[in-house]
């Protein structure tokens, strides 16, 4: 199988990768460029454990062809804090225990940036159902509906 | 696997045309990829159209309509204020799909062609009158979307037509559509009932309707008795109830732990009258 060089940028950062194209781009991001923050949860989009974002949309990089990344701008968790410095978001699901095992937090945070980047003010139910498609199975969501609604006051406050 | 990136419909036919193995369109891939994954399907060719120009545009026609491109994503839809105060149900139908993440990849022409009877785009496609240009061979056909599905997994395109764009009506005057469903739990799931329902008013009177029926057949479909039932009337209750049993009798569901047929058909009525009474008041203005 020809394997096809593809050209991306990666957290602001040109990247690129052969891949095949039948490999998902959750597999190059782990196996080729070995950003290994997204986590192949399910494999098939329903559990949002390897959220990215591709041109600033939030999709899920196990539904994304390795190949459809040529040109295009992927954002992964690998490119949240700044360095040392925790995004604001990190830090408070630190603050709030909101993670236990840690296999989800990568794709929700990366999820809940996405969705305070569109709307800096979402009610409970707002993050609730813009979260749907984030499954946990040991924290419970309600530390993490916690530490996001605590993350946009603060935000809020400071812009 | 060979991907291809063509640059027009007429290309991507033209590789269907020559395809002697398994073919498929990605566009959002939301359907695509996970038959890939779940060992369903491999495509042989696998033909990328997102290369082609105007495939993700929005575009509000001279005569009112719109035109949507085929890999424009549910996401995209729901940001698009002046579409969504259009065609609100159309929207509600879409956006019902799968997760925030699933948003930001599935498309209508995704949902119209995977050819699942409980697609929440379809009757809301099929109420609002929404038809597909369809390039092949012979240059370019209109079909509408109630005659793209022909059974569970199944559509009418043959094997080198594709779809290349999505046509939704003008909206007009004192008109209003809505699309519910209904499932177990609150979110991420597929419908066990959908429906939609399209009307305009003249005053008070519902001058014209269309009902469409999801999840309670081979295909979804446009329920004529349904509109008969509205048309004439002020959205009484003599017509709401003649509605509901018109939207009953049209089920011919499957019986599974989701939903028996007897629930499937009761729960047809219920929403038939929910979505009517929804559309009524937004043709009404409210």
């Amino acid at each position: 199988m020809t394997k096809i060089h593809i050209t991306t940028t990666v957290n602001g950062d040109d990247a690129e990768f052969l891949c095949d194209p039948r490999e998902t781009l959750l597999d190059c991001l782990r196996d080729e460029l070995r950003l290994t923050g997204a986590k192949e949860g399910c494999g098939t989009g329903d559990c949002g454990a390897c959220s990215v974002t591709l041109d600033g949309r939030l999709v899920c990089s196990c539904l994304v062809l390795g190949v459809e990344a040529q040109g295009k701008e992927i954002t992964t968790i690998e490119g949240m804090a700044d360095g040392d410095t925790l995004h604001p978001l990190q830090q408070k699901f630190i603050e709030h225990a909101a993670l236990q095992c840690g296999i989800c937090t990568p794709g929700i945070l990366v999820a809940t940036k996405a969705l305070l980047e569109k709307n800096p003010d979402p009610t409970e139910t707002e993050v609730r159902y813009w979260l749907a498609g984030n499954l946990c199975r040991c924290t419970g969501y309600d530390k993490i509906i916690r530490a996001v609604m605590d993350t946009a006051a603060d935000l809020r406050e400071a812009s | 696997m060979k991907y291809h990136t063509p640059h027009t419909f007429e290309e991507a036919a033209g590789i269907a045309r020559t395809s002697s193995g398994t073919l498929r369109y990605l566009a959002g891939g939301t359907d695509v990829l996970v038959q890939m994954r779940a060992d369903i399907m491999t495509p042989d060719d696998l033909i990328d159209i997102k290369h082609i120009d105007g495939v993700k545009t929005i575009t509000k026609r001279d005569d009112g309509g719109w035109d949507i491109g085929v890999a424009v994503a549910g996401a995209e839809m729901s940001e698009h204020a002046d579409l969504c105060a259009d065609w609100p149900g159309v929207i509600e139908g879409m956006d019902l799909i799968g997760s925030t993440q699933v948003q930001g990849r599935a498309t209508l022409v995704g949902n119209l062609c995977n050819g699942s009877p409980a697609a929440d785009s379809v009757p809301a496609m099929m109420a609002a009158g929404v038809t597909v240009s369809v390039t092949g061979p012979n240059g370019v056909r209109q079909i509408a979307v109630q005659d793209v599905p022909t059974g569970p997994g199944k559509t009418c395109l043959a094997a080198d037509e594709v779809v290349s764009a999505v046509h939704i009506p003008a909206r007009g005057d004192h008109g209003g559509d809505a699309y519910l469903r209904f499932i177990p739990r609150t979110e991420m799931d597929i419908a066990v009932v959908g429906c939609a329902v399209n009307l305009r008013l003249d005053r008070d009177v519902i001058s014209e309707a269309c009902v469409a029926l999801g999840a309670v057949a081979p295909t979804a479909l446009i329920v004529a008795d349904a509109a008969k039932a509205l048309i004439g009337t002020t959205l009484d209750t003599d017509a709401l109830a003649a509605l509901a049993q018109a939207a009953s009798d049209a089920c011919n569901p499957i019986d599974d732990k989701r939903g028996t047929i007897a629930f499937r058909k009761d729960v047809a009525g219920v929403l038939a009258q929910r979505a009517a009474k929804i559309a009524y008041s937004r043709a009404k203005g409210a």
